[in-house]
């Protein structure tokens, strides 16, 4: 099959099963058989999802807890591979998933992000290059020759965004990037990930609170127990979510009420 | 990798492609990395750091010279014993060293498994780097304890110590593979491989002359050769003990097996093959391993 020539990622019938429980003991595995048990308790946590996505679109991914949003990110980043179906992507990706960055927490935040940059495809010239700007970006002061297991959960984050914004990617992925920095730094990831968008880079922005999304997003898909409930536009796809109804008066363009749904994403 | 290529440029492709072994050396400065990143997490909090990766097969080669050379009187047997004993101990802990540490490589790493895509096999193939790494500084010492007792370097010899380190090379890497998808499953393999290198000390002939084998095992020492460790150090021997014996020829004779050069070279084509397989195991188990960590 082919695509246009601005397709930017390409989901195709993709599925992707998970099993429950993993570890079992050897004593619950031969109970288990004796009684005549089912071992495989599988779920599919993306069931069937379809969709692609142009060059410099920029997509909200949303959806309850549980309903996949992680999972299709770690699919698309090549972190996971779906059990059926295609994903295709065109260009370097970046961003965070889940929260977190893949950093070892036993070395200091200076070798993470050489480790990282090294990861996410960057030689050690280019990090060289951008390491001032990246740990300004940071803000994180001494604390960079600290191992990284000793970090705030908001410093750890601060650190990760810092890396992966730096990247010259075409794909940023940003699963609630926003959850665990404090105000300031919300504010600054918010402009910084407008930036990005505005480069023409695409955009996929999982993300609870309607107001952000509002403001960074053209398009909203929305996940219900690992299928695709709702694709299309962001005024429409936030009142499928009825996330509107707990905050009636919710003015898109009001900066004051984006502070505080940022301040809500969680 | 290259600096950035405008998008449009750039095919549509699987995110997740990455060729396996060939990816990691296409990959070498994120490579050089982990391998930095490793030795001195290995030795992380630690006081003496590095010098510890000695301390570990001195005490042991201090532990085999002295019962076993002593006490149990090996050293009767084979003429400059501790040379023979510490050939060999090079070979055997880059083998334990890359298999241990192998094993656990993916689960350690487990922060970045989840969350990065990158080829997988970076983490076994780095273990077995930093493995070899450790083997430089033994090695030093073993030319010193060689020079000191008129050993010279010859080329059948050279061409015997490298065939040993390619050896321990694939085989420890293709059992790192192997082993560090099968420890993301189950936990139980790092404690399993650890018991298995225990034995590895005993089934090559480190701590006694390979005649004793021969002897006692007469008509049953292709098996024994069938092992490809005991090649590699038996093939180590060849490169630094023989020729610091009176006789190097004479040991070689006796004290080695007969076509040891060609032995290796099949052991050394064994590896490779192990090497292919466990690339290809790896390649279909590496899908369940981050959901599995
Ligand atoms: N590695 C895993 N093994 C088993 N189940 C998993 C795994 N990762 C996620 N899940 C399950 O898959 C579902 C989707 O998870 P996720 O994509 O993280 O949801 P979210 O939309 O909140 O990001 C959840 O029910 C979660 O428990
Ligand atoms: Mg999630």
């Amino acid at each position: 099959m082919s695509y246009p020539s601005d397709t930017s990622i390409v989901v195709e019938d993709v599925t992707k099963t998970f099993t429950l429980r993993y570890h079992r003991t050897f004593k619950q595995v031969s109970v288990a058989l004796l009684k005549g048990r089912d071992l495989s308790d599988t779920f599919n946590a993306l069931d069937d999802v379809s969709f692609t996505v142009k060059q410099g679109e920029s997509i909200g991914l949303m959806g309850l807890n549980g309903s996949g949003k992680s999972t299709l990110l770690k699919l698309v980043n090549g972190i996971m591979k779906p059990d059926s179906g295609t994903v295709l992507t065109r260009g370097r990706i970046a961003g965070l998933i889940a929260t977190g960055a893949g950093f070892h927490p036993q070395l200091t935040g200076r070798e993470n992000v050489y480790l990282n940059a090294a990861v996410l495809g960057m030689s050690e010239r280019e990090t060289a290059r951008k390491f001032d700007d990246i740990i300004e970006f940071a803000e994180i002061g001494r604390h960079l020759d600290a191992p990284v297991g000793n970090y705030s959960s908001g410093q750890f984050a601060r650190l990760g965004f810092a890396v992966a914004v730096h990247v010259d990617s075409d794909i940023f992925l940003a699963d609630e990037v926003l959850a665990v920095g404090d105000r300031p730094f919300k504010k600054k990831c918010m402009e910084k990930m407008q930036e990005i968008r505005d480069s023409g880079r695409t955009l996929f922005y999982v993300s609870h609170a309607a107001a952000s999304v509002r403001k960074m997003c053209d398009r909203v898909i929305v996940l219900e127990n690992g299928k695709v409930g709702f694709d299309g536009a962001v005024n429409a796809g936030i009142k499928y979510l009825k996330y509107e109804d707990e905050n009636p008066d919710n003015d898109p363009d009001d900066m004051g009420d984006l502070d505080e749904e940022l301040g809500a994403d969680i | 990798m290259t600096e950035h290529v405008p998008v449009a440029e750039q095919p549509l492709a699987p995110p997740s492609a990455s060729n396996g072994l060939l990816g990691v050396f296409g990959r070498r400065y994120l490579l050089r990395l982990l391998v930095r990143r490793e030795i001195s997490a290995r030795y992380q909090g630690s006081f003496l750091g590095l010098l510890w990766s000695y301390i570990n097969p001195l005490s042991q080669f201090f532990i085999f010279w002295f019962v076993m050379g002593k006490i149990i009187g090996m050293g009767d047997k084979a003429e400059n014993y501790p040379v023979h004993v510490f050939a060999g101990l090079i070979i055997v802990h880059f083998f334990v060293e890359t298999f241990n540490a192998g094993t656990r490589s993916i689960v350690r790493n487990k922060a970045l498994v989840k969350k990065m895509a990158m080829p997988r096999e970076m983490f076994p193939v780095a273990s077995m780097l930093v493995s070899l790494f450790h083997v430089g500084p033994q090695l030093v010492i073993l030319l010193v304890a060689c020079l000191a007792t008129g050993w010279a370097p010859d080329p059948v010899g050279m061409v015997a110590g490298l065939l040993a380190l390619g050896i321990v090379m694939f085989l420890g890497t293709s059992l790192a593979l192997l082993f560090s998808t099968a420890n993301v499953f189950f936990r139980d393999f790092s404690s399993a491989v650890s018991i298995m290198t225990n034995f590895v000390r005993f089934g090559v002939p480190m701590i006694y002359p390979y005649t004793l084998v021969a002897d006692r095992f007469a008509g049953h020492t292709e098996l024994y050769l069938a092992n490809p460790i005991a090649d590699a150090v038996l093939l180590m021997q060849r490169a630094f003990w023989t020729g610091t014996t009176d006789d190097p020829a004479a040991t070689a004779l006796v004290h080695l097996p007969d076509h040891l050069l060609s032995r290796g070279a099949i052991a050394l084509g064994a590896s490779v093959v192990m090497l292919v397989i466990a690339q290809l195991v790896f390649s279909r188990l590496e899908n369940k391993i981050p959901e599995r960590l």
